[in-house]
């Protein structure tokens, strides 16, 4: 046999990307404890918060109800919670010294977390179907176009969390980082009225609009109310992101940086 | 791809410093090394030569303090970029939820390859351990994987960090008789041992490291001639603790 890397049919970049992130989709759906969060928690949530006080006096746009509103709010935070720990996955592959091994091959370092931050987003894709899936059937009900924004933004709006989970991992150690993450989302997504909404003459609404999940949880519901786009909402959802990024790849860069 | 004119692996007055709590330690300490293409040669040395801190830095992981090191003339992380090198790293580097299948299939993609990879894992001795889970594998297994890996991409340039810690005696023979194989149709090879019969049985030459510089470079017999000696333990025994045990 020849060994010269000529003579040997080779792919590139984007074909080692594509079988990476398939293997990795499958790593995702046989863990057991990605899949709960994934499949069970979100419908859970909208099973449990359906029947909640807080959302009896949301004001829905025309063909949209209350239950619609509950939906789009647990298919986000779903969305969320699955991404963040997807992407805090890098943490313990750190620590099992895979992300070295990956520096003697090919694949350049920001392949690799764009693998992590696609894998995350598309396990983060299903949990809002699932949700939807759930909530249509459980009698949420909105105009075709509506679940179609919502569904789209929770998705693009997860990235914030993706870039979130990222910095988490490459900060902390792995010990039982993901578990430890889970009730921060939960906490962050309580803290930003994306669970029960924050009502106006409570102390937090000082505060929600500064946390992490304020932003995409105004921008996910923005379509059922049907006005427009609230500027501290994206503003929110932007710095945040930023926020994350920025810590991700300072912290990446560390970790990749040559001794 | 491989440029013909340059060495597989070249290395001038190449430091390495760390800082340690009494001021910088010199872990490698101005090496020369120049290797041909084809050549198959065993690092050796004690415990803290600096061994391993030189393959480093021949896989672009770790940043020379001074000097140079060249693989077929680029600097070592374009090598590694353009596929040239694959390395067998000392522990880790696995993911214990991959099955083994898995794990070599994407190190060929990652480098790639598109052949099949039942015939790297035939290679290796683990085909008939394609389904088990990484986490799942013995010690001497792991490194037949990590062997498998190496195998699968294929590479100009290979680099083994002690390749057979933990393997048995039959394992070690079949490793060896794979590299051999290899290097006959044009791979070079570079590993780091502490097993003396392996370099010089498998090895075309041996470098002989103490306190990060080089102290004989040769053939066995050579380094043997060097030491006065007929017994490469003895050699290797007295030329790194000889000349600076004393300071």
């Amino acid at each position: 046999m020849t060994s010269t890397t000529s003579t040997t049919p080779t792919t590139g970049q984007a074909g080692a990307i594509r079988t990476y992130l398939g293997l990795e989709l499958n790593r995702l759906l046989r863990d057991r404890r990605s899949m709960l969060l994934t499949f069970l928690l979100p419908p859970l949530f909208f099973l449990i918060f359906r029947s909640s006080a807080a959302y009896q006096d949301i004001t829905a746009g025309t063909g949209t109800n209350a239950l619609a509103y509950v939906m789009v709010s647990m298919a986000l935070y779903g969305a969320l919670t699955v991404v963040t720990s997807g992407a805090a996955g890098v943490a313990a592959e750190r620590a099992q010294g895979w992300t070295r091994q990956l520096r003697v091959t090919p694949l350049s370092p920001w392949s690799y977390v764009l693998v992590k931050v696609l894998a995350s987003m598309t396990l983060g894709a299903v949990a809002v179907v699932l949700t939807f899936v759930v909530g249509r059937y459980g009698g949420a009900e909105m105009p075709l176009a509506t679940w179609i924004a919502c569904g789209l933004i929770a998705v693009c709006g997860s990235f914030v969390f993706a870039a979130f989970g990222l910095f988490m991992g490459y900060l902390l150690p792995a010990g039982n980082l993901v578990q430890v993450l889970s009730p921060i989302v939960l906490l962050l997504s309580f803290a930003g009225g994306l669970i029960v909404p924050v009502s106006a003459d409570s102390w937090f609404a000082g505060i929600a609009p500064l946390v992490p999940t304020y932003g995409v949880a105004e921008l996910v519901r923005a379509p059922l109310a049907g006005g427009g786009v609230p500027q501290v909402a994206v503003v929110n959802a932007v710095a945040w992101a930023a926020i994350f990024v920025a810590g991700a790849v300072w912290r990446f860069r560390r970790d990749t940086a040559r001794m | 791809m491989t440029s013909t004119s340059s060495p597989a692996l070249e290395a001038r007055g190449l430091v390495k410093e760390f800082r340690g709590p009494g001021g910088a330690v010199r872990a490698v300490d101005g090496l020369d090394l120049v290797i041909r293409t084809g050549e198959v040669v065993a690092f050796l040395g004690p415990n803290g030569a600096g061994k391993t801190t030189t393959i480093d830095m021949m896989l672009g992981l770790a940043e020379p303090t001074s000097g140079i090191v060249r693989v077929f003339g680029k600097e070592p992380a374009g090598a590694v970029a353009d596929g040239q090198v694959a390395a067998v790293l000392q522990t880790g580097g696995l993911l214990r939820d991959l099955t083994v299948r898995e794990t070599v299939e994407l190190t060929a993609a990652l480098f790639g390859r598109t052949r099949p990879a039942r015939p790297f894992l035939e290679r290796a001795g683990i085909a008939e351990l394609a389904g088990r889970r990484v986490g799942k594998l013995s010690g001497g297994q792991q490194q037949r994987l990590r062997f498998a890996m190496a195998l699968v991409a294929e590479p100009d340039l290979l680099l083994l960090d002690e390749p057979t810690t933990g393997m048995d005696v039959a394992g070690r023979r079949e490793f060896w008789g794979a590299i051999r194989n290899d290097a006959a149709a044009g791979r070079t090879v570079v590993f780091a041992t502490h097993y003396l019969d392996e370099a010089s049985t498998y090895a075309d030459r041996l470098v002989l490291v103490s306190h990060g510089r080089i102290v004989a470079d040769g053939a066995a017999a050579e380094v043997m001639a060097l030491a006065s000696t007929d017994n490469l333990e003895d050699a290797f025994v007295a030329l790194t603790t000889d000349e600076r045990a004393a300071r």
